[in-house]
């Protein structure tokens, strides 16, 4: 028993009573939970669980409060009807919100941002950090730090352009084949089926050793890989709509497709397809990530996240998180659009839950 | 009924009720109160939102998630609902208060025999063995006429038609005998002549256990078989209370004389013109298949310019169908369909604007029958600017002259979306869009069955001015017979893709005529408190709905 | 019971066409190389004699069409041909793989499949509470990490730091099942967190769905207890959701393996495939995609009859 330890119980325990005290419910069953899991931590793992637990808590505080002063920042500078549905956001949204728009400033600014080009070679091979390198160096003692500034823009790009591509093909065709019908709409169905039986990442391995690795053979073969599911999708909702009324109103009245299409099924489509466009990237990113970190996606000397993590990947046996980096950019900013997509999707379902 | 002096078996008294939406809790139950005695039948009536259902859980000291009750007392029997542990009140469910659905279909659980269902609640709460329980099933089943009571227990929900599902289900609510059953709208999602089977067999079994009950429905004139006593509520307040009888000869407040002059609303029947006049529409011998089902069977009548015809049927007659025939949605298997003695191709996608044009349909749900993303401007709109090509200024004054038409102010609706409008609105603003097009021919698929009975009302006399300022043709799809009473010219009776008899409609309502016309009449519950007596003792008890059906 | 059986042959039959089909995408997909299969094995630098000698070893001088009847015909009876680049037979490299592969699938599974579904239960009958969110929150984070970011976490917490189970998955022949579970631990549990918070999920996500039906309501006021509420009326229509949910994950487990095989140094079938890809060894990556196809099929397949089987609509015909 130290001072850390009796002060890390007194903490919780002390917390959990004054939210009982206040009636917190919530705060009240999280915060005592956490101290029953802490006993039995504790004791297994040792004081260095302990302090493992506090920094946890620290980092998610951190979150937190940056996403709550972010969203009130957002809600404040919005015009009034974005403001009232951000200021009901829960905070892990407006988290999300936040993380997004660093990437995107990372992404667009990188030259600006980064100390060192992406390729430059300045130092020893994985030279610690230091006042010149933020994070140290890789095996080929390039900046860390530099490369993974433009790994934002090189692999979310790229991510961003194949999702892209997916997801107009897909939105397209499920939406010929939801107001044409007929042979198109079951053609393009079975279509759909056949690619999606085939498991995503062996079909883009498949693909990738017959037609090589480069990078606009990787955007196709990702767009062709997920536009049936953006296809699904966009039948689906707008299979749904095609039956209203006032689409037989509009087809009765002689109106032509394009303009069906326009101006009635997608005005009432775009909440859906937006969240799936979300959903998509994330599954598209973290594809390109994958092959990347196989070697099989973006090639070097480009500074991609998949394979710094690959490259690095011997530093972890001695303990050091330098691998870890890369992969937590990844990791980050999927989270970060899956809880924006979770929060509009809770939305456009109403109050369903 | 009230002669002898009863128990009081359920008191309630200033009932709250709040409702979870959009993030706060807001009150839908304004303080009710009421009282019920052992073995009297309370009706509960009102429209949409009034709350009937809620209460009717409430009764039974439970609420829906998502709602609570945030004040007043409950007293069932001399305990106290509202405070008494939830595992007491569970107790009571199912034994000594019963519930029956509105959809019978989807409130049995599919997974599992009818018989499965009716013996748990009996079982669980040890009144009755397994087989004594299966037994009492069966006579329960036979007293509710149903057919093959031995067997129909063992089948799975469905394998059972939705009129006998809910007496099945009425069965089930019996099993326990308990002291008080609440019906929340049992035939509401019925055919006429089904209802009239289940709303007997409802009846007589109440009666027989001297079970006391609340009716919640929305139909006056079923309440009025049912109930001893009625309440009308609305928008979670009370409106009045009192015994059947009295209420519907002498109703006290002005809502509920509303109610009563809604089915008073009648105009003068028209006849076909004479001479040699084409009709503005004429279907001739049609037949329709979805895929190789045949659904129309040599299907023909004619609508005059000027004039309304009645379609009517139960579901699946074909109703829809022959609009759907007719506006070339569905090309027609043999016949064809004449617009002022020109034939009409029979699809749509080869017809001409103008013939487009001149025939436009109002619809059923007007939520779905209006994009909610577009502004009221776009969406009448619209069919002006593609037909007559108006744009701007000539555009505007158009639209504005088309809300007028249909009672509504201008500058107050032009902008908004169909959301911001209530039932009704919506319902104008559709047909405002059906004469945008300046019509000669609009088919009406059931444009009021949607709407409370008061809306409903404002619709059709909307419909009657405008035909006469138009010279409107109109087809009017509808399954409820008091409309046709006050709205058709003619009357086409449909059963199964077949018309049945056509004719004007004083003769459609005075016989003789056709057996099915016969049963469809007579089986729309009428506003006097023995009609289902009345018709029992006219058919004989055997001889009531589908029965009747299948002999006739 | 006709219907059923009808509605499964016809289930059956379309995953055949679907599974031939495939075949066919992935032979014919390498017929689409520039040159020859010959060439891009051998590369520009090919001289003319060695790439006549490996035309002759692949049998290239047949129509394309006779050579995929050989190919699927062979691949029926196991023999997937010779690998381009060792020219040893596909088979025996794929054959001790895969059964590693299922082996670790299996593994996870185990633990994976009934830890999911209880938390998923329970995580729905929490609903709204703070352990919902907590568990949502959680779940979506490991759903979005890559399998290679969870995987360096836990051999940096669990290996490297404190050593408790080994960062590489060698096998050897000479292991007790035992000290095999001890050191594969690491890249299931891998998997396990991924699957697990998938499962989670859309377990929680059908149970809510079913518990918001009518007959749900009218078990509750017919008085019946929470738990008979479960039990009775709400699991048996359960079964499809759930069934499908473990069979879209054990599909997961069983392709998803590349990138974990990758990361622990696991002798796969998943790491194999990798290898191939980049030496372009197509025998090899024909046979692994092949398998890992008809795989991901036949477990739908499974599913889709199981879910037929539990369904009362279908069962039991009007």
């Amino acid at each position: 028993m130290n001072y850390f330890v009796i002060g890390y119980y007194a903490l919780l325990i002390g917390a959990s009573c004054l939210a009982a005290f206040y009636g917190k419910k919530s705060a009240f069953l999280l915060l005592f939970s956490l101290t029953l899991v802490s006993f039995i931590v504790g004791i297994i793992g040792g004081e260095t669980w302990l302090w493992n637990i506090t920094i946890a808590a620290g980092v998610i505080a951190l979150c937190a409060g940056t996403a709550y002063a972010f969203r009130e920042f957002l809600v404040i500078v919005t015009p009034y009807e974005t403001s009232k549905a951000l200021a009901k956001a829960p905070l892990t949204a407006s988290f999300g919100l936040f993380v997004i728009m660093t990437y995107l400033i990372a992404g667009v600014f990188a030259p600006v941002i980064a100390p060192f080009g992406e390729a430059e070679v300045i130092s020893q091979s994985y030279a610690p950090a230091d006042e010149n390198m933020l994070m140290g160096a890789d095996q080929l003692g390039r900046d860390l730090f530099s490369r993974l500034v433009y790994g934002a823009r090189n692999t979310v790009g790229l991510a961003f352009i194949a999702t892209t591509l997916a997801f107009l093909a897909g939105t397209i065709a499920g939406l010929l084949a939801a107001t044409r019908g007929g042979w198109f709409d079951q053609a393009m169905g079975r279509l759909a089926d056949v690619i999606m039986s085939i498991p995503s990442l062996i079909f883009a391995l498949l693909m990738l050793s017959i037609f090589g690795t480069n990078l606009s053979v990787l955007v196709i073969i990702v767009a062709i890989i997920y536009s049936p599911r953006v296809f699904r999708l966009t039948r689906a909702v707008a299979g749904n709509i095609v039956v209203m009324d006032y689409i037989e109103a509009a087809r009765l009245r002689g109106e032509g497709m394009w303009y069906l299409v326009r101006k009635e099924i997608l005005p009432n489509s775009t909440a859906p397809l937006i969240a799936e466009f979300g959903l998509e990237f994330c599954f598209v990113f973290l594809l390109i990530a994958g092959l990347s970190f196989l070697g099989l996606g973006i090639q070097p000397p480009t500074a991609d996240w998949g394979s710094m993590v690959r490259d690095n990947a011997t530093l972890i046996s001695f303990g050091e998180i330098t691998p870890l980096i890369p992969a937590a950019a990844i990791a980050l900013l999927t989270v970060a659009v899956n809880f924006v997509v979770d929060w509009m999707l809770y939305r456009s379902s109403g109050l369903k839950e | 009924m009230t002669e002898k002096k009863k128990e009081v078996l359920l008191q309630i008294k200033g009932l709250r009720i709040e409702g979870y939406s959009d993030d706060k809790w807001t009150e839908i139950v304004h303080g009710v109160d009421l009282t019920l005695h052992r073995g009297e039948v309370m009706g509960l009536i009102g429209e949409s939102g009034a709350g009937k259902s809620t209460i009717g859980l409430a009764a039974m000291g439970f609420a829906r998630d998502g709602c609570r009750i945030s004040g007043g007392s409950v007293e069932f029997d001399g305990m106290e609902l509202t405070t008494t542990p939830e595992r007491d009140r569970r107790a009571l469910r199912g034994s000594r208060i019963a519930y029956v659905a509105q959809s019978a279909a989807a409130s049995f659980n599919p997974a599992h025999r009818l018989i499965d269902q009716h013996t748990e609640t009996p079982t669980h709460y040890r009144i009755m063995k397994r087989m004594e329980s299966q037994e009492d099933a069966m006579q329960l089943y036979e007293r509710l006429r149903l057919p093959n009571p031995q067997e129909i227990g063992f089948r799975y929900p469905h394998q059972v038609s939705g009129g006998q599902l809910q007496r099945a289900m009425t069965a089930m609510a019996m099993a326990c005998r308990p002291d008080l059953i609440i019906f929340d709208e049992p035939t509401t999602a019925l055919d006429v002549t089904t209802q009239i089977e289940v709303l007997l067999a409802i009846r007589d079994i109440v009666e027989q256990f001297n079970t006391a009950a609340i009716y919640i429905t929305h139909d006056l004139a079923v309440v009025a078989q049912m109930a001893d006593t009625i309440k009308v509520l609305l928008k979670g307040n009370e409106v009045e209370e009192s015994d059947t009888r009295s209420m519907l000869a002498n109703p006290r407040e002005d809502y509920t004389k509303s109610l009563w002059a809604v089915r008073s609303f009648q105009r003068d029947q028209k006849t076909r013109p004479t001479g040699d006049v084409a009709p503005v529409v004429s279907v001739q011998n049609v037949d329709a298949a979805y895929g190789k089902t045949k659904v129309l069977d040599n299907v023909s009548f004619d609508i005059h310019a000027g004039m309304t015809v009645a379609v009517v049927g139960e579901s699946g007659s074909g109703k829809s169908t022959t609009a759907r025939c007719i506006t070339g949605l569905l090309p027609p298997t043999k016949g064809k369909v004449l617009f002022k003695g020109e034939e009409l191709p029979a699809s749509y996608k080869s017809r001409s604007k103008e013939q487009l044009r001149q025939a436009q349909m109002i619809y059923q749900m007007a939520d779905t029958a209006l994009n909610p993303k577009v502004r009221i401007c776009d969406i009448i709109g619209r069919p002006a600017q593609f037909y007559s090509g108006l744009k701007g200024g000539e555009l505007k004054s158009r639209v504005d002259e088309l809300l007028d038409m249909i009672e509504l102010e201008p500058s107050k609706y032009y902008y908004r979306y169909p959301t911001e409008l209530s039932g009704g609105q919506k319902q104008r603003i559709g047909i405002a869009r059906a004469l945008a097009a300046n019509p000669t021919f609009i088919i009406c698929d059931e444009v009021t069955s949607a709407l409370d009975q008061l809306v409903a009302e404002g619709i059709l006399k909307l419909l009657d001015r405008l035909q006469k300022e138009l010279n409107l043709a109109y087809m009017f799809i509808t399954h409820d017979l008091a409309t046709v009473r006050s709205i058709a010219d003619e009357v086409v009776v449909m059963k199964q893709g077949q018309v049945v008899e056509q004719g004007p409609k004083d003769e459609m309502f005075t016989p003789p005529h056709h057996p099915y016309t016969d049963l469809l009449l007579s089986s729309v519950p009428e506003m006097d408190p023995d009609w289902l007596s009345r018709v029992v003792d006219e058919r004989g008890v055997d001889n009531i709905g589908e029965a009747a059906d299948t002999s006739a | 019971m006709g219907d059923v059986l009808d509605i499964i042959v016809k289930r059956l039959a379309l995953g055949a066409v679907t599974l031939l089909v495939i075949s066919i995408i992935i032979f014919g997909m390498v017929e689409l190389l520039p040159g020859d299969v010959a060439q891009a094995i051998l590369g520009q630098g090919a001289t003319a004699e060695n790439l006549a000698a490996l035309r002759a070893r692949l049998g290239l001088g047949d129509p394309a069409i006779v050579r995929y009847f050989d190919w699927l015909g062979g691949a029926v009876l196991g023999d997937f041909g010779r690998s381009a680049v060792t020219d040893t037979p596909v088979g025996d490299l794929i054959g001790p793989r895969f059964a590693n592969t299922l082996f670790l699938a299996c593994y996870a599974a185990v633990i994976a499949v009934p830890l999911a579904i209880t938390l998923g239960v329970i995580v729905a009958l929490l609903r709204n509470t703070i352990f919902d969110r907590v568990a949502n929150v959680a779940t979506l984070t490991a759903i979005s990490s890559p399998e290679f970011f969870l995987g360096y976490i836990l051999i940096l917490y669990l290996s490297v730091k404190t050593g408790y189970f080994p960062a590489i998955a060698k096998l050897s022949s000479d292991m007790t099942f035992l000290d095999l579970l001890h050191r594969t631990f690491l890249p299931a549990l891998t998997m396990v967190l991924v699957v697990v918070a998938h499962m989670m999920r859309m377990t929680r996500a059908a149970i809510i769905n079913l518990l918001a039906s009518p007959y749900i309501e009218m078990a509750r006021v017919k008085g019946m207890p929470a738990w008979k509420v479960i039990v009775k009326h709400a699991l048996p229509n359960a079964w499809a959701p759930i069934i499908n949910v473990i069979a879209l994950n054990l599909a997961y487990l069983i392709t998803g393996v590349v990138l974990v095989e990758f990361v622990f140094v696991y002798p796969g079938i998943g790491q194999l495939l990798v290898d191939s890809v980049t030496k372009r060894d197509f025998p090899i990556v024909q046979a692994c995609c092949l398998i890992f196809a008809a795989t991901f099929i036949l477990l739908n397949l499974a599913a889709d009859v199981l879910s037929i089987l539990t369904n009362p609509r279908l069962r039991h015909k009007k």
